[in-house]
Order: C-alpha cells, then structure tokens, then sequence
C-alpha cells in the first residue's frame, strides 16, 4: 500500500499520544493500588516521583557528554571531513533545525545515533564505517534519522518514559515489601467484617504489584519502537528520498561486524542494533528498535 | 442582571480567537523569511566561490572559453537578485553552468588532480545539496503560509492585516531550458 509521509507522521503521532495516555493511566493504576494495599500513599507517592525524577534528571542533562565519552567518541570538523559535515549541514536546513555538533567513532562498523536535549543542544555521532561504506544518499538517509530525532525530541520522550517506568518500578517494589505489615494492621483494626474485602484489595494490590513494572517496561519498548519508525518517516520528509535511507538500513543491518564500543546501556541509541543480539521473537517485544525488514517495508510504501 | 455575560463572552472569544490566528499567521510568515535567509545564505556562498573556480579551471582548460564564459554569467545575474522567481531561475542557470564545468573537467586529468579543484569541487556540491534541502523547506513553509492565508477563517485574519501569500522557489516553467553543453 502507497501512503505518504504525512500520513504516516500524523498516525505516528497519534500512537504515541496514545502511548503515553496509557503509561499514564499504568502510573495512576498503580498508585490507585498502592493506596488501597497500604496506607503510606501520601508520603510513598510524592517520594516515588521525585526519586524517579531524580534518577533521570541527570541522565537527561548529562548523557551526552558521558555517551560520547564511553564510546570514545571525538569532534569532526570540515577540514578533516568536508562530506560528512556538508551533508549534515545540508539536513539540518532542509529539517530547519541548527546545526548539530558532529562526532565520530572510529570503528569500522557502519552505525550512528544521535543524543542531546534539544535542536539547539544536539550531538550526532556516526562511525568511520558509515561514513565509508555509504554513498552520499544512504549517508543523507541516516543523519536525516538521526537529526529527526532532535526535531522530535524524542530524547526528553524517553526520558519520560522512563522516569514513569522508575515511578511503577519503585512503587510496585514498595508495595511488595510493605503491604503485608499494613494490610494485616488493617484488618485487625477494622475487625473480622472488612478482613474479606481487605483480603482482595490487597491481592488485587499484589497481582498489581507484579504484572505492572513488566508492563512499563513493554510499553516503554513500544513506545521506543513507534518514535523509530517516526524518526524514518520525518527522514523522509527532510530528504524526500525514501531508497536512501532504506538502503542504508539493509547495508548496515547486513554488515556482520560488531561495534566493539557498545555496549547493553548505549545500545538502544544507535540506529540499529550495534551488538546483534535480540533477533529471536520474544526479543521483539523488549527491543527498542523494530526489525530493520518492517522499517524497510514502510519506507518503501512510501516512495 | 449578568445578560451582559453572554455578549460579553461571546466577544472575548471571538478576540481570543483572532490573536491566535494572528500570532499563528505571523509565526509561518517569520518561518518562510527564515527559509528565505536560509537559501539567500547559500546563493552567496556560492556565488563568492565562482570566480576561485574559474581562476583554477583557466589554466587547465583551453578551448572551453564559452563553459566559463556562461558560469560568469550566471553568478552575475544570482547576484543581481530580483524576485524569489527571478533568483530561482538565476539559480538554476548556475548550477547547470557548473555542471557542465565539472562535465568538461572530465577530459582534464591535470586539473582532476588539483587538490584545490577537488576542495572547490565538493564545497560547489555541498552548496548545491544545501541550495537543494533549503529550497525545500523554503516551499514548505511557503505552502503552510498560503494555506492558511486561504482557508477559513484564517483567511479573514490574513487580509485584515495584510498579510500576503508568498512566492515559491521555482523557476517559471517557459524559461527552464537546461543550459546546452558543448563539447
């Protein structure tokens, strides 16, 4: 089926709209159950948030400096490559964002990914070995992904998403440790009359309890997984070349070399997969990135 | 006694609505004059950089005079500006010039090996490809800016105050013969 970007972009829009409706309504679940299993809501809630907020606020503001520094990433000029930085040049202009810093890994693996909290404090960083085995197209095609996810601000989504993973994380584990004690506080106070509805709350509590930070953590995978093909559509709209960038993907999906300076933490940044691992089917769904054949399927539907 | 509510609201709505749609109307028109810095940047980059190249190309190529005779001109009428049409079709006739430079630079090994027309040969390309990607977002903004200049009730708000559809980069249809190349 033949569709255009904009179409895409704007269901991708409203999937990740509902997406983040959902992880809401997760988080509001939870704390509805802790606040039934125990008493300590008030107090629990308030501390789970900013502990949460916390964790991830210095990861949102720092990351990039310390991505770039374990990857052993280092600043590129024009003199040392004027293809590499007119061709970004040129994809920030037509994505009408500033410039990015550009860095460079030396690895002969073909890989990139991009970090940074806004257009105006943006990094994309791409190996020695997408810059030699791509042609300028399929080049074009990949910092296109890469600015795109500047322009969407898809690095303070993620940090969102898993600031409320945190948040569900923290709670349920609470929730686990403390609601026997209350739960059986409870009853004795209340008698032998609410010991029957205190004993469903509290196991709709524990089923709650279990279940929702495995479901957090699949939301925030899919939620990774939509901005992906999100950023692929906005590329196409900066470039309006749909072959490029899909051709780099099948390129650098079939290039068998690792990239020795990823690893589990930095993986999920780059445009595809670095360490090659995660291929079986169950992966899929704990995979921040789709398959590289269904990204390909709907840049195609797009030219 | 609050009858006066109802008129009154209705009114503040109605104002609220206006702002906004004005605001909006003025954001696109701010967008496509940053689109338009954005190309006009690019043209005089590569404008600045013609007369290196035929200074480098001089010397290798003989008998190609009327090649770099016709860059000249093209970089000339680019900077004589004109009407966003005017500067598109300019524009045109100079990248085509220069392609048929660097098609006639083909038969030249000498000059293929010169280090300082290979740099001016990926920096005019990179330029191109920039031209290219800014001329795209110029139009895309242009056309968010006509759109809302035509539809309603946006369009009410538009020619209240003034504000005018803007030309797209192209160059008009009749005058776009490519530029014969000549061996």
């Amino acid at each position: 089926m033949r569709q255009s970007f904009y179409d895409i972009i704007a269901s991708n829009r409203r999937k990740t709209f509902f997406m983040v409706l959902l992880f809401l309504l997760l988080v509001g679940a939870v704390v509805w159950a802790f606040a039934m299993a125990t008493d300590m809501a008030p107090v629990a809630v308030p501390l789970a948030v900013i502990i949460a907020i916390a964790a991830t606020w210095a990861s949102y503001y720092f990351s990039d400096r310390i991505v770039l520094g374990i990857s052993r990433a280092r600043p590129v000029d024009k003199n040392e490559l004027p293809y590499l930085v007119n061709i970004t040049e040129a994809v920030a202009i037509g994505a009408g964002v500033p410039v990015p810093e550009l860095y460079i890994i030396e690895d002969t693996a073909p890989n990139a990914f991009a970090t940074g909290r806004n257009p105006r404090n943006s990094v994309v960083c791409v190996t020695r070995g997408l810059v030699q085995k791509l042609n300028r197209e399929e080049l074009e095609g990949v910092i296109a992904h890469e600015v795109a996810h500047i322009r969407n601000y898809d690095i303070l989504l993620a940090t969102v998403a898993v600031t409320m993973v945190g948040i569900v994380a923290l709670l349920s584990d609470w929730m686990l440790r403390f609601s026997w004690r209350s739960g059986r506080r409870r009853s004795r106070s209340h008698g032998s009359g609410g010991d029957a509805a205190g004993a469903v709350l509290l196991l709709i509590g524990l089923i709650v309890a279990i279940l929702a930070p495995l479901v957090a953590q699949l939301l925030r995978f899919s939620l990774s997984r939509r901005r992906e093909f999100q950023a692929d559509a906005t590329a196409v709209q900066i470039t309006r070349y749909p072959p490029g960038l899909a051709n780099a993907l099948r390129k650098i999906a079939a290039d068998p070399e690792p990239l020795e300076v990823a690893n589990k933490a930095t993986a999920h940044l780059y445009i595809y997969n670095p360490l090659k691992d995660m291929e079986g089917p169950v992966d899929r769904l704990f995979n921040t990135h789709p398959p590289i054949a269904e990204r390909v399927k709907v840049l195609e539907s797009m030219s | 006694m609050y009858g006066w509510i109802v008129p009154v609201a209705i009114a503040a709505i109605a104002l609220l609505t206006v702002v906004g749609i004005y605001n909006r109307l003025i954001i696109l028109r701010n967008r496509v004059a940053n689109a338009w810095a954005q190309i006009d940047v690019q043209l005089k980059r590569r404008a600045d950089l013609v007369p290196n190249l035929v200074e480098t190309v001089k010397g290798y190529v003989k008998h190609e005079r009327g090649t770099l005779e016709a860059v000249t001109k093209a970089r000339a009428a680019v900077l004589q500006g004109g009407t966003v049409g005017e500067q598109a079709q300019a524009n045109d006739m100079l990248t085509n010039a220069l392609k048929s430079v660097f098609a006639v630079a083909e038969a030249y090994p000498d000059l293929k090996a010169n280090q300082n027309f290979l740099m001016l040969q990926e920096e005019l390309s990179g330029i191109e490809n920039k031209i290219a990607y800014a001329r795209q977002f110029y139009n895309d903004s242009v056309l968010s800016l006509n759109q809302a200049t035509q539809v309603f009730p946006s369009n009410m708000v538009a020619s209240m105050f003034g504000i005018r559809q803007q030309e797209y980069f192209e160059a008009e249809g009749a005058d776009r013969e490519p530029v014969q190349v000549k061996f």
